[in-house]
C-alpha cells in the first residue's frame, strides 16, 4: 500500500520523539490523534492556531526543537503575525509541517485552499522552504530539519511524483537541453516531463524538493550550458512565487522568465477535484504543454 | 492621552512590580541569564518599557549609559524589547496578545526538561483584549502549567473592561488568582510567592493618576 506524505511525515516524527528528546509536537486538533497524546512533548492546544505557533515560540525558547502541524491555511495564514514575531523576531527556530498544498481537496472551498503559503514565507527572513514531490522524499527532510535549529517549513501534498529522487541542497538537473531551462517545483515534476515529453522541447530540466534557500548558481549554470537564457518555473503554489529569485540569479545576463503557477487574477469558487484546478490554472499537462510551446518557440 | 503619553502611563504602571520582581522573586542574574534553569519573566506588554529598562540597568543586566541615548540608531534600547539586542530580555515584544501563549510555551518547556525555573508574564489589562490570550488561558490550565504566574498590569486600559473582574476570567478556566495593589510593594511580593499549583494570575490593581 502507498504511503502519502502525511504517512511519512508521522512515521517520521513519531520515531524522532523517541529519538530525541529535543523534539516536541505541538498541534490544533489536526492530525492530533496520529501522535501519543500521553507523551509530555506532545501538545494539543485545541482549534487555537495563534497560540499553536505562540506554544512552539515559548518550547524554543526553552531548548526544545517543536514540530507545528496543521492544514495550510491554518498553519500559515492565519497565524502568520505568530509565525512572524513568535518565531522569527524571537530569533528560534522550528519545523513547521502543512498539509492540503494550494487545493488538494477542493471540496472545502477556498477557506481550505492555500496557494499563498510559500510567497508569505517568503516575506519572512531566514525560512527554509521545502516542498516534497514524493512521499519518500519527505523523511530525509524531515530528519534533516529536526536536527537542526533552523526555521523550517515543509510543505506537504497529496499530489506527488511517480518517483522520487534525492534530496539535499541544490536543483538536481533531469535533462539537458539547449532551448532553455524548466525548473520544476515539488509534485509538479510529472506533469513537467510529460509536457516536456509531449512538445518535444529541447530543454533542461530541473528538480527543486528545496525551493528555499534557493538555488541560484545552479540556476545560473544550467542557464549557461544552454542556448537561450529563457527559464520557466513551475511552482505547485501562487504564481511568480520564485519569480524575484529567478531575476537575482540572472541579473548579469540578457534573460526572458515564465513563471507558471496557481493563478493570481481571481478568486476560483468552483469546488470539484484537484485535477479540475490543475486543469483551470493551465498546470495540468495540455495546460503546460500549451507553456512550454508558446515559451520556447523559435 | 497622547501616544508618549500612554507610554509614559504604561510605564509608570510596571514600575513596582518589576522592580518587586527583579529584586525579590526571581531566580536571575546578570551572570545567570543564560542558565537554563533561571526564572524566565517575559513582558508582554512591551510598551512603555522605560521601566523594564531602569530595572535591567539597576540590577546590572545593561549598562546605565545605555539609557541616555535609548531609541537611537545605535541603541539597543527601543520602544519595544528585542531580546537579540539585550542581554536578560526574554522576548522581543510590542505587538500586544504575544507573551502569554510563549510563556506557556516556556514553562511547558521548563517542565519537560524537569528544570527548576519558573515563567512570570507580565500582560496588560488592555493587552487582555487580544483574543490571542484567552487561547492560552485556557491552554494553560488544560495542561496544567503549574510554573506559570501571569501578572496582570490593570491599570483600566481595556476599552470595555472586564464584567466580574479580571481574576474571574481565569479562574473560571481553572487558574489560581489573587488581586493585589499594584503599588504596595510588599503585597506584590507575598501574591508572587505564593505556592500554587496551578497556573496562577496576579492581577495588579493600578489606580489612574497614581
Amino acid at each position: 500500500m502507498m504511503t502519502t506524505m502525511r504517512e511519512a511525515f508521522i512515521k517520521t516524527v513519531n520515531e524522532e520523539l523517541d529519538n530525541d528528546p529535543r523534539v516536541a509536537v505541538v498541534t490544533a486538533v489536526i492530525s492530533s490523534s496520529q501522535f501519543p497524546q500521553d507523551r509530555e512533548r506532545v501538545v494539543d492546544v485545541g482549534i487555537r492556531e495563534q497560540t499553536m505557533v505562540g506554544v512552539a515560540g515559548g518550547l524554543a525558547l526553552a531548548g526544545l526543537r517543536p514540530v507545528v502541524h496543521s492544514y495550510a491555511p491554518f498553519l500559515v495564514e492565519r497565524p502568520y503575525e505568530q509565525i512572524k514575531l513568535d518565531i522569527g523576531h524571537q530569533d528560534v527556530g522550528a519545523v513547521f509541517v502543512s498539509i492540503g498544498g494550494s487545493y488538494d481537496d477542493p471540496v472545502w472551498g477556498r477557506t481550505h485552499q492555500s496557494p499563498g503559503d510559500v510567497a508569505l514565507f517568503d516575506t519572512l527572513p531566514g525560512w527554509t522552504v521545502h516542498v516534497p514531490g514524493h512521499p519518500d522524499e519527505v523523511t530525509p527532510l524531515l530528519r534533516q530539519a529536526l536536527k537542526d535549529d533552523n526555521r523550517v517549513y515543509v510543505r506537504l501534498s497529496l499530489r506527488e511524483n511517480s518517483q522520487a529522487y534525492p534530496v539535499g541542497e541544490g536543483f538536481t538537473a533531469l535533462r539537458h537541453g539547449k532551448r532553455g531551462v524548466v525548473l520544476a517545483v515539488g509534485p509538479m515534476l510529472d506533469r513537467v516531463l510529460k509536457a516536456v515529453d509531449s512538445e518535444n522541447a529541447d530543454v533542461t530540466v530541473l528538480y527543486a524538493a528545496t525551493v528555499r534557500p534557493f538555488d541560484s548558481d545552479g540556476l545560473l549554470a544550467a542557464v549557461r550550458e544552454t542556448d537561450h537564457a529563457d527559464v520557466m518555473v513551475v511552482e505547485p503554489y501562487l504564481e511568480g512565487t520564485s519569480a524575484h529569485l529567478i531575476s537575482e540569479a540572472l541579473q548579469l545576463i540578457p534573460h526572458r522568465v515564465r513563471c507558471i503557477g496557481v493563478k493570481r487574477h481571481a478568486e476560483l469558487r468552483n469546488y470539484g477535484t484537484a485535477e479540475d484546478h490543475d486543469a483551470a490554472h493551465d498546470l495540468d499537462v495540455v495546460g503546460l504543454g500549451s507553456a512550454v510551446r508558446s515559451f520556447f518557440r523559435g | 492621552m497622547t501616544g508618549d503619553e500612554k507610554h509614559e502611563w504604561a510605564a509608570a504602571s510596571t514600575i513596582d512590580v518589576l522592580w518587586v520582581l527583579y529584586d525579590r522573586v526571581l531566580n536571575v542574574t546578570p551572570a545567570t541569564a543564560d542558565d537554563p534553569d533561571r526564572d524566565r519573566f517575559l513582558l508582554s506588554k512591551g510598551h512603555g518599557p522605560m521601566a523594564y529598562y531602569a530595572v535591567l540597568a539597576e540590577k546590572g543586566f545593561i549598562d546605565e549609559s545605555t539609557l541616555d541615548d535609548w531609541t537611537s540608531w545605535d541603541s539597543p534600547l527601543g520602544q519595544h524589547p528585542d531580546r537579540v539586542l539585550v542581554r536578560g530580555v526574554e522576548i522581543s515584544s510590542g505587538s500586544l496578545g504575544h507573551g502569554l501563549p510563549i510563556a506557556v510555551g516556556t514553562a511547558l518547556g521548563q517542565r519537560i526538561r524537569r528544570s527548576p525555573g519558573r515563567t512570570f508574564v507580565l500582560v496588560g489589562d488592555g493587552e487582555l483584549d487580544e483574543g490571542s490570550n484567552h487561547e492560552a488561558i485556557a491552554v494553560a490550565a488544560r495542561l496544567g502549567v503549574a510554573n506559570l504566574t501571569a501578572i496582570v498590569i490593570d491599570n483600566q486600559s481595556a476599552m470595555h473592561g472586564w464584567p466580574g473582574g479580571i481574576a474571574r476570567r481565569f479562574a473560571v478556566e481553572g487558574w489560581q488568582t489573587a488581586e493585589i495593589d499594584g503599588r504596595d510593594h510588599e503585597a506584590v511580593h507575598t501574591a508572587l510567592t505564593v505556592p500554587h499549583d496551578r497556573p496562577y494570575a496576579v492581577v495588579a490593581k493600578i489606580e489612574r493618576g497614581r
